[in-house]
């Protein structure tokens, strides 16, 4: 029974780890998504955060830089996308697509002319990774069966970065549901015309949003590089800017839902790897390509109406023009 | 997208400022080059050279062009329906798949004149079905097509992992790839094509594909602009609520779309299953997917244009490997950058600059006029 539980608690552990730049993904899309600027650059934003941070890292030998650098890199490319959906009335799947062609390709280029590693950056060690924290009370508390278990092995021990991603989603809730800025912000991804009837710039919120996700997708990056991982390593976000973006529509761009998406598709994830090569009573191996495809799947699924209804912000996709 | 503001004289609109746009992606992509440490005017040569300095060189270039014309028209035609097909690369993989499981069934029974065509509809087939369930499903469902494609291709990545790994891999092989097709399921080459001619040329991955891809052009504009149904796609595109009242089945018309966009994604599968890898095999698509993105908003969703913006890609593409090889600081990934810079440039700020140029062309009009009048007076 013991080792059945420890096996649990290591999955969900693993569940926490997989899940967390996911959790940072999906709020920063919420926050664009919920302004009505579409963001598919999550990935890119995340992949050239990544890239910084641990270039960065590489160089000053210190986490927290990389961590500024990642966020600084991730905001460029929001302002990007921000110039071109919102200034110049681009088509954002179209901005958002170029950004991640982009990140996928200049990281590569950028890290290749400067390591010389084929687009790898020097491997971190010491102070510029971001290391596990035991939080207090752990050696005390782990005397305790069952919950001091728990709090030992899967609350306490893990980066700094992983508590900030579980730490937005409330903080994204606040933000969205409880601030004035977060009513606008929500508002004008619905009904931008009576935000600037108002008296409400449309613009300056906008750009705010997508500032936000920037911010929010940067320590996504450092995680990637210098948290989970201590180096960063070609096309490293693999896709998960994309899942984050299902997780964000499976959850119905609602923070909490939003979290728990992330949360299913991490455990997926995590399982996935436990899964491989066992074969489960009564139903036989899992391949292992069909739990890395069941998120996709099930945010098709959940799109075409089949469990609940995701609708997306009314203004999502549409520029927003001015009347003179 | 926005729409232009004020009337400016066609050839403007479709040939300066996409040229500037253009000139302005490669200007960036010149200052990256700089940026690392090398002379981006020896970059463009050595990427020139690459592309076209012998028939080698010139036949990698025409083989990635034919990739792009199939899949820049795959996002094209979608694009006049004023769909976003951003699965290109997931039909293009799953058409490949249909011309594979096609060619290792029949091989060894039937002759290269009855498999060719055969191939062909298997693999416009294959893609058009993974269209099919993204557009039913917008169409009738009503989620959103950009999502749904998006992800579709990564079902199609793990789909075509899996069965390469689990059913198709070549008995005793470690890497996931099917046996090689028989000599009667191989498209003839470039090389033994001209052959034929008594013209000797080397061997390329440039294959007889290239004629199905200009075919292609040829018919996407006429059943763009000299069909009903042509006309309905650019009615739907142009305003879906007219479309809907002049009596047109939009919601058929959506999946008519997007299966079309999906067969010729689907050919791409010809060109590298059948005409160079003659095995099933991963990644073949390798982005051109995303590439004929770039390559339809650069060539205005017109195929004489696509046909420009798939050779200029496919002399990136080769190009950029032999630059890759010259200079080893230059990654081979530089060339995804251009890519995604021409993205942002042709697609997301294509109206960036046209106040500018608006407000320059009023002035040279403006000015012209006082001449005149001044000469006349």
């Amino acid at each position: 029974m013991d080792d059945v539980f420890l096996l649990l608690l290591s999955t969900l552990d693993s569940t926490l780890r997989v899940s967390a730049p996911l959790v940072l993904c999906a709020m920063a899309g919420i926050f664009s998504e919920r302004s009505g600027i579409i963001d598919i650059s999550l990935e890119g934003k995340l992949l050239a955060a990544a890239f910084s941070a641990a270039a960065v890292a590489a160089i000053s030998g210190s986490a927290f830089i990389g961590l500024g650098a990642a966020i600084i890199t991730s905001v460029l490319m929001a302002l990007l996308h921000g110039f071109a959906c919102i200034t110049h009335r681009g088509n954002q799947v179209v901005s958002g697509l170029a950004i991640n062609i982009l990140a996928s390709g200049l990281t590569v280029t950028l890290g290749g002319a400067w390591f010389h590693k084929g687009g790898q950056t020097p491997t971190l060690s010491g102070d510029a990774r971001f290391s596990p924290i035991t939080l207090p009370g752990a050696d005390f508390l782990s005397e305790i069966p069952f919950l001091g278990t728990i709090y030992v092995e899967l609350i306490s021990g893990h980066n700094l970065l992983v508590y900030i991603a579980f730490l937005a989603v409330p903080i994204t809730w606040w933000a969205l549901y409880k601030t004035r800025f977060g009513l606008r912000l929500r508002a004008v991804g619905e009904n931008p015309q009576a935000v600037d009837t108002a008296g409400i710039s449309v613009t300056f919120l906008r750009y705010r949003s997508v500032i936000i996700a920037g911010i929010l997708c940067g320590i996504a990056g450092a995680y990637l590089s210098t948290g989970q991982n201590a180096a960063f390593g070609k096309e490293m976000s693999a896709g998960q800017g994309y899942i984050a973006l299902a997780a964000m529509i499976f959850g119905k761009w609602k923070p909490v839902p939003g979290l728990l998406a992330c949360m299913l598709f991490g455990f997926l994830d995590a399982m996935a790897v436990r899964l491989q090569g066992v074969a489960i009573p009564g139903i036989g191996e899992i391949p292992v390509q069909f739990m890395q495809a069941l998120p996709y799947v099930l945010t098709v699924i959940l799109l075409a109406g089949f469990i609940g209804k995701a609708v997306a912000p009314k203004a999502i996709g549409r520029p927003y023009v001015k009347e003179r | 997208m926005s729409s232009p503001s004020k009337a400016l004289p066609a050839w403007i609109d479709v040939g300066v400022i996409p040229l500037i746009n253009i000139l302005l992606a490669f200007f960036v992509s010149g200052i990256v080059i700089l940026i690392i440490g090398e002379d981006p005017i020896e970059a463009v040569k050595i990427i020139i050279y690459g592309a076209f300095g012998n028939d080698y060189n010139i036949g990698y270039t025409l083989h990635y062009t034919t990739n792009f014309i199939f899949t820049g028209l795959a996002v094209a035609v979608a694009f006049h329906a004023s769909l976003f097909n951003i699965g290109g690369e997931g039909q293009a993989y799953i058409g490949g798949l249909g011309v594979g499981l096609l060619c290792l069934a029949l091989d060894q029974y039937v002759p290269f004149w009855i498999i060719l065509p055969l191939a062909i509809i298997a693999s416009g087939l294959f893609g058009a079905a993974w269209a099919y369930v993204p557009a039913y499903l917008q169409a009738y469902r009503g989620s959103h097509i950009v999502i749904t494609t998006i992800m579709f291709n990564f079902i199609a990545f793990s789909l075509m992992n899996y069965i390469l790994v689990n059913v198709l891999i070549e008995p005793g092989q470690m890497s996931p790839e099917s046996r090689d097709f028989l000599a009667s399921a191989q498209m003839p080459t470039m090389q033994e094509a001209v052959g034929w001619f008594g013209i000797e040329i080397q061997k390329s991955p440039l294959n007889l594909s290239i004629f199905l891809a200009l075919f292609s052009c040829l018919f996407v504009w006429l059943f763009i602009w000299h069909t009903r149904w042509g006309y309905a796609i650019r009615m739907f595109g142009f305003n879906e609520n007219a479309a809907n009242y002049s009596g047109i089945n939009t919601q058929r018309l959506v999946v008519g779309t997007m299966c079309l966009s999906g067969v010729l994604a689907g050919f791409v599968g010809i060109n590298e299953i059948m005409g160079n890898h003659n095995r099933v095999m991963l990644d073949f698509v390798a982005g051109a997917g995303f590439t004929g993105i770039a390559v339809a908003l650069m060539g205005r969703n017109h195929p004489v244009g696509i046909i420009i913006a798939s050779l200029l890609f496919g002399t990136l593409y080769q190009g950029g490997a032999e630059l890759s090889f010259e200079i080893p600081t230059i990654q081979g990934e530089m060339v995804k950058a251009i890519q995604g810079l021409v993205i942002l440039f042709c697609g997301a700020l294509a109206y960036m600059t046209r106040p500018t140029i608006e407000r320059i062309f009023t002035a040279i009009v403006a000015s012209n006029g006082t001449a005149k009048e001044q000469t006349n007076g």
